[in-house]
């Protein structure tokens, strides 16, 4: 008997950094382009298309074409982006990089505390799916959720007095760095626990599809994504969603981050299979492997399995391969990875591959994406400014939200209803 | 107004049965190096103990408990396993069955909730439904309680939760003494137990005796320690509360009043010996724990205290608990929602004195 940390994965990890981008001959034909957002003119490969297409195939079918996703990794390249879009990619990308790095500096400076999970390196996959998204469709996302709040939406005030434990950031307080929730913005959390979020946006993909169908609201198309990483998906609640999301053909996107790692434990010595994105077939949906590194990569799977999810045809399973450039957390000394490794991927930065890819696309100049890095310069000092000089939660705030009932607090030693109290509302009362 | 009748109801064991003090302390030790040199111990006594979690092996434990495990014990014997706490703590249970003594690390507690099913249905019943054909011994480890800083999902307690279920027995080490004897007391028992340490005390020492370093060190599973003597009030607490009960106490005796804290050690079987001797003798008591206030450890000893010694009691009983909110992530809040050392002197002189009215004590 042995289980010793041999690494016994069939083959390395398909990475596919050398393969070049022949971005000098884009493709200009369209494919339907009536059920899907019409603004973006980010077009895809025929060959991708079809691909999606023989991947929705019933199941016996699907089985049979498991190596797709390695085909698809080499088709992914033909590539068209607007200037504009190139802009809001990079902007949105410079917004996660640098925000995290200013949690670094906060939480050295003791501004927040306990655990800080930072998303360094990873941005083109936060970019790359949640920029595509309307306003009402949902995400559902990890501890290492600061980026995707960003990216749909939530301000960086918000996000940022919320890591302070101030009363200004999107929960209060109350959440902190691992429960970013945003009504307005549809952003459904932030759970801390491996796999938990899955049912989770299973469940919000399943409210869309019964609003639609059992309720009749013609406009209930929103799509979900579900966020989680590579030692997420040994965990059984991942499994059991991709089944109930390819039964049910919910209106979700499954998109693994990657990164490798979890905590200290390598991904080939956790998994029996490494290549996640088998497990989509094998539960009767696509299964896309892409390279997390590239944002207008991701980008262009991530709209093929939105669209497909809003046209109602059912969940699909992204692995995006990607690295963190930091520890785990904060607290991490990260002490198990291999330096080589790390400079591996550190010398394919997604931010740095895709200004290059403006640079040599004339898409963009050295000055406009210097303002652009000004501009969130500014936001995020003005983001810590505003949480340092906001209000700690008062007192009376540690017995509100624990139940939507008002009257869930209970009854006070008069007998009536706490919420009659007005000390209670007034925050005066004895806690 | 209920004390001033003592009459004796039921024979119970001197309060001192339960003190086990030894010669005096040579050295220290942090709980984290006791826990460390139990497992070590006894996974060299015994082949048939293993140790399983998250970052057990290579990482060497996320707060380093497994530290040199990996390289004396080789990766057959302390497995690194997927982030699978209901498939890793069902494997456990199984090994259990048929003979292994397995070590279960939870990264924390919190994600034992996730493995809750074989800890309740596998490990703590099956003894009795296959009617002791089938025994479990295995012990489920790692980090409980309000940690700091991590928000609601990561800090809270788990004591009474795993203490209501019968077939389950739930120790709360304290010092590094505790760690050291109760550990080693959990891997040698012939049923599930539940060991709750703490994170904030890892890297906390404490002098430990010459004896409690001997590798036959153990202490007895359902004894709790009377940590100081005192005859006016009785603390229970467990934990890391029992720091916060002693600091409390050398704040009491300074304003005159003698407590007498009981660390408790195990939740279950619950000391009721001790606690009601205790009683007894004080006639008044503040039970503490950091857990949720509803059904709580403090609720138990309270009813143990009212079957028992209910004549006894100059003083209702004082609960203080963490606030009934889940945890909140803001220091300030945060603070507010855990037991504080003040809390428990005002609890104490409320019970002595009265000198709060009981209103304000919601
Ligand atoms: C149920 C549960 N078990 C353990 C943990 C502790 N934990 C937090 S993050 C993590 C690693 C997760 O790795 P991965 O899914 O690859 O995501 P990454 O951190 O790499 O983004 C673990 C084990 C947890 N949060 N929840
Ligand atoms: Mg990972």
């Amino acid at each position: 008997m042995s289980f010793t940390a041999t690494k016994f994965a069939p083959s390395p990890l398909p990475l596919n950094s050398t393969t070049p981008r022949s971005n000098d001959k884009p493709l200009s034909f369209s494919f339907d382009h009536s059920k899907t957002n019409p603004s973006s003119s980010f077009l895809g490969s025929t060959r991708k298309l079809l691909r999606f297409t023989a991947l929705a195939k019933p199941r016996a079918q699907t089985r049979a074409s498991t190596p797709v996703a390695d085909v698809l990794l080499h088709q992914t390249s033909n590539l068209l982006i607007t200037k504009e879009e190139g802009l809001e990619l990079y902007e949105d990308m410079i917004l996660g990089r640098f925000f995290e790095d200013k949690c670094a500096e906060m939480y050295y400076r003791g501004k927040m505390f306990g655990f800080v999970h930072l998303y360094n390196g990873q941005e083109a996959v936060s970019t790359g799916f949640i920029k595509l998204l309307k306003k009402e469709d949902y995400v559902v996302s990890t501890y290492r959720d600061h980026v995707h709040a960003l990216s749909k939406g939530v301000s960086s005030r918000a996000v940022m007095s919320e890591l302070f434990g101030k009363a200004t950031g999107c929960c209060r307080g109350q959440g902190g760095s691992m429960h970013m929730f945003s009504k307005e913005h549809n952003m459904l959390g932030g759970f801390a626990f491996i796999g938990e979020g899955i049912p989770v946006a299973t469940g919000a993909a399943f409210s869309s599809k019964y609003r639609r169908e059992v309720l009749n609201e013609a406009d209930a198309d929103q799509v979900t994504l579900a966020f989680f990483g590579d030692g997420t998906c040994n965990n059984g609640q991942f499994f059991e969603c991709l089944n109930m999301a390819a039964l049910w053909k919910l209106p979700i996107v499954f998109v693994v981050e990657n990164n490798l790692w979890a905590i200290g434990m390598s991904h080939l010595r956790a998994t029996s299979d490494p290549q996640i994105w088998k497990k989509g077939p094998a539960f009767g949906m696509p299964g896309i492997h892409v390279d997390g590194m590239d944002v207008l990569k991701v980008r262009e799977v991530a709209k093929e399995a939105i669209e497909r999810a809003r046209r109602g045809e059912g969940p699909t399973l992204v692995e995006c391969e990607t690295y963190r450039f930091r520890g785990h957390s904060l607290a991490d000394p990260d002490e198990l990875r291999d330096p080589a490794e790390k400079e591996h991927y550190a010398g394919r930065d997604p931010i740095t591959a895709l200004k290059q890819y403006l640079f040599e696309n004339n898409l963009a100049s050295e000055q406009e994406l210097k303002a652009i890095e000004k501009k969130i310069d500014e936001i995020l000092d003005d983001a810590v400014e505003f949480a340092d000089n906001s209000p700690l939660p008062p007192r009376s705030q540690l017995l509100e939200n624990v139940f939507a009932d008002p009257k869930g607090f209970g009854i006070g030693p008069d007998g009536r209803y706490r919420c009659e109290d007005p000390k209670f509302t007034e925050g005066t009362a004895q806690v | 107004m209920w004390g001033v009748i003592k009459h004796k109801t039921q024979s119970i064991r001197p309060a001192f049965s339960a003190i086990r003090h030894f010669s005096s302390a040579a050295k220290e030790i942090t709980v984290r190096e006791a826990l460390n040199t139990a497992l070590d111990e006894e996974m060299s006594a015994d082949p048939k103990v293993f140790l399983m979690g998250e970052e057990v092996g290579e990482y060497q434990g996320a707060y380093k408990i497994s530290k040199g495990l990996l390289e004396k014990y080789g990766p057959e014997r302390v497995l690194d396993t997927p982030i699978t706490e209901a498939g890793f703590a069902g494997i456990g249970v199984g090994a259990a069955y048929y003979g292994l003594r397995p070590v279960v690390e939870f990264m924390t507690f919190n994600f034992s909730m996730q493995a809750i099913d074989h800890i309740i249905n596998s490990a703590a019943k099956s003894n009795y439904m296959s009617a002791g054909q089938i025994s479990v011994p295995i012990v489920f480890r790692g980090p409980n309680g309000a940690a700091a800083g991590v928000g609601a999902q990561h800090s809270q307690c788990y004591a009474s939760w795993y203490a209501t279920c019968p077939g389950l027995k739930v120790l709360t080490p304290y010092s590094s003494e505790d760690a050291r004897g109760l550990l080693k007391a959990a891997i040698r028992d012939p049923d599930p137990v539940v060991f709750l340490e703490n994170e904030l005390l890892y890297g906390e020492s404490f002098p430990v005796s010459a004896e409690a370093l001997d590798s036959s060190f153990c202490l007895p599973i359902g004894k709790a320690k009377i940590e100081r003597e005192g005859k006016d009030v009785t603390i229970t607490a467990y934990s890391k509360m029992v720091g916060y009960a002693l600091k409390a106490a050398e704040a009491l005796a300074k304003e005159g009043i003698s407590a007498e804290v009981i660390n408790l050690r195990s939740i279950r079987p619950l000391d009721r010996a001790t606690i009601n001797t205790s009683v007894r003798k004080t006639n008044r008591l503040v039970t503490v724990e950091e857990g949720f206030p509803q059904h709580g450890v403090g609720a138990e000893i309270c009813t143990s205290v009212i079957e028992e010694s209910f004549g006894y009691l100059d003083a209702p009983v004082e609960r203080i608990a963490g606030a009934d909110v889940p945890m909140p992530y803001a220091a300030n809040l945060e603070r507010m929602a855990v037991p504080q050392i003040e809390d428990i002197v005002r609890a104490a002189k409320r019970a002595c004195h009265r000198s709060v009215p009981l209103a304000a004590a919601a």
